[in-house]
């Protein structure tokens, strides 16, 4: 099996998260970033399905110099080889031009199942699966929760979740398998795996070196364009009451007083 | 005017609340046409919804292709239609099916996508709550037909009665789109409650709880309030209830009239999905837990204390 499994740096979940005052794009610079949480559970899913058919796992990110932490991460993890495409002129691309950017280089590497996790918490748009299996022709399979690979029949099996329980979705492959984080419990990489990590092939891409077409990426070029941002009004901090045996009684007349039973 | 496509979200034919959410947005727009993707017999279901609504128009696909394999028929039917309609802008409700199927679209007709808008003008700009909604965004799309996907509940449904044209979509779903086939669907949890996304209230419960058979008192709480039951991740990872009513960054986004967080910390994932609720209340015995930072009422108690008592009493007042 020849799997790639997407990551993406993003600032870290606990920082207080910015736009980029002229730009307005994700203030990448000024805080903390790490792996985005979900990804680590694709990395797993990668490499579980590598230890039960043989194979090879290939990490590719797009982002900024210092993702390449972020590619070292799933490497220590156990990941064989990254790509790394990293560029100027990609700064501010959109969830559609990402997505083409990495189909582009996806598809040099030939893959059988291609792993995305279902969001990545910075811009949440949850899209970027369907994306790839709309740029790569390649089946959909997101969402997932249970992964099983057949390599005799050529096929995946997915549990997609739905609202009240799931649908059994499959395909042959190639495919793109997008996962939820139910579906595995990410390993913590070894001290072993750390020392490796800096030793395993890393290739890093300009746009050129990828064959991007320059006039079609980054902000300038990007399909959406945010006009304003502004900080949201802050919650008006609210009444706190200490139960003294009538906790549940006042919050009722809480509720009468909103109108709302 | 021009057309704005809404892409008609339903079970079976019958059409969600987002649907009319959806139709009332796209009339503030242009002139409302729905799209009705469904298994053979089930747009009859539909039907007097949408005109309820008013929508002018309706495309109608009825073909087992649109049920039975995941997203990619849709989005074949939508860029479709993009492109022999020209609508002004098309809209999908958040569900994660809709957003992918949005997503496909964008990219098949080259236009620009903007998820999870909260509000649209005439001059179609969006409003967006990003970062955890610390962030107000207004965005608009500078290629091709916008395409939008609007968080549910955000728009207050407004009825206009209309006598829809109903037109038959001509089109053979390719070999390519039905490539992801559904073998089955399973229904693991059907509670007759509201919808998490659609509901008007919604209780939730968190490890706070300490055991499966005590989300009891929540969903008796639920129940006397018509509301739906959410839960926390530390909750639905326990196995305490199902993971379809996972609240948070990685469930659901809710953004009832009402959430109520009972035995909840308030983690940042969990209010990633929960903070545009319109009043938030929580009970928590930790006056110190992150919840209270931005609760509209709290109170500081045990929840097998305060749960009961605010149930009965709100029963009570509706006698
Ligand atoms: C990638 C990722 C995604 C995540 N996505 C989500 C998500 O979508 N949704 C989500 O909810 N979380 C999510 N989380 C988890 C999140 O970080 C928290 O761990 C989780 O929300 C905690 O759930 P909790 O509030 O129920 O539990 P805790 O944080 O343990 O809080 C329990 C609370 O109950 C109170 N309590 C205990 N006993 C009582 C009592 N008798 N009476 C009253 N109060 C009591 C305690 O004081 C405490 O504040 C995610 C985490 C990661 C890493
Ligand atoms: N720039 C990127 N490079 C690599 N993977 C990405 C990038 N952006 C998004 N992804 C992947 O797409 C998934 C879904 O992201 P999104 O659609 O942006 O929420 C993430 O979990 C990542 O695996």
């Amino acid at each position: 099996m020849n799997i790639v499994v997407t990551v993406k740096q993003v600032p870290d979940t606990w920082a207080e998260k910015k736009l980029d005052p002229v730009t307005r794009t994700t203030d990448r610079k000024s805080v903390d970033n790490v792996i985005n949480e979900m990804d680590e559970y694709g990395v797993e899913e990668a490499l579980k399905i590598k230890e039960a058919h043989g194979g090879e796992v290939t990490v590719v990110t797009m982002g900024p110099e210092k993702a390449v932490e972020t590619i070292r991460k799933a490497l220590s993890m156990g990941a064989d080889k990254a790509v790394h495409i990293t560029d100027e002129q990609l700064v501010g691309s959109d969830a559609l031009q990402t997505s083409a950017a990495l189909a582009k280089v996806i598809s040099t590497l030939s893959p059988d199942i291609v792993i995305t996790a279902a969001e990545a918490s910075d811009a949440r748009g949850g899209v970027l699966g369907a994306l790839l299996a709309e740029r790569l022709g390649f089946p959909q399979l997101t969402q997932a929760r249970k992964v099983t690979v057949d390599p005799g029949a050529g096929t995946v099996r997915i549990e997609r979740q739905a609202d009240n329980g799931y649908a059994l979705v499959e395909a042959s492959t190639p495919v793109v398998v997008g996962v939820v984080e139910k579906i595995n419990q990410p390993r913590y990489p070894s001290f072993k795996g750390i020392m490796a990590a800096k030793k395993k092939p890393l290739t890093t891409l300009s746009v050129a070196d990828a064959g991007l077409d320059a006039s079609t990426v980054g902000l300038a070029n990007a399909a959406s364009t945010v006009v304003d941002a502004q900080p949201a009004p802050p919650r008006q901090s609210g009444t706190i009451v200490k139960d003294e045996g009538d906790g549940g009684t006042k919050a009722a007349e809480f509720l009468v007083a909103q109108k709302l039973i | 005017m021009a057309e704005v496509l809404v892409l008609v979200e339903h079970a079976d034919g019958e059409p969600k609340k987002v649907t009319a959410e959806l139709l009332t947005l796209a009339r503030s727009l242009g002139e409302a046409s729905a799209v009705f993707l469904g298994a053979p017999g089930t747009y009859a279901k539909a039907k007097e919804f949408l005109a309820q609504y008013g929508a002018s128009k309706v495309y109608v696909v009825e073909s087992d292709d649109v049920v039975d394999y995941a997203v990619a028929p849709v989005a074949e039917v939508l860029a479709k239609l993009v492109t022999d309609v020209s609508p002004a802008a098309v809209l999908t409700a958040a569900t994660a099916e809709a957003r992918e199927a949005a997503a496909r679209t964008a990219a098949k007709t080259e236009s620009g996508l903007i998820w999870d808008a909260v509000a649209l003008t005439p001059d179609l700009s969006a409003t967006q709550g990003i970062f955890g909604g610390s962030t107000i965004v207004t965005s608009k799309v500078t290629k091709g037909t916008p395409i939008f996907v609007v968080r549910p509940n955000t728009t207050a449904p407004e009825t206009a009665p209309s006598t829809p044209v109903e037109e038959n979509v001509d089109i053979t779903i390719s070999d390519s789109a039905r490539s992801a086939k559904i073998l089955d669907r399973v229904v693991e949890a059907k509670s007759g409650r509201p919808d998490l996304t659609e509901a008007q209230i919604v209780v939730s419960g968190g490890r706070g709880l300490g055991a499966a058979e005590h989300f009891a008192l929540v969903e008796k709480l639920a129940d006397t309030l018509g509301a739906a039951v959410g839960a926390s991740r530390a909750a639905t990872d326990a196995g305490w209830y199902p993971h379809q009513q996972q609240v948070g960054q990685t469930g659901k986004t809710v953004s009832p009239q009402l959430y109520v967080a009972v035995g909840i910390s308030g983690a940042i994932q969990h209010r990633a999905g929960m903070q545009t609720s319109k009043t938030i209340v929580a009970i928590n015995k930790d006056p110190e837990a992150p919840i209270f930072e931005f609760a509209d009422y709290g109170v500081v108690g045990d929840l097998f204390n305060v749960v009961p008592q605010l149930t009965e009493a709100i029963e009570k007042r509706k006698g």
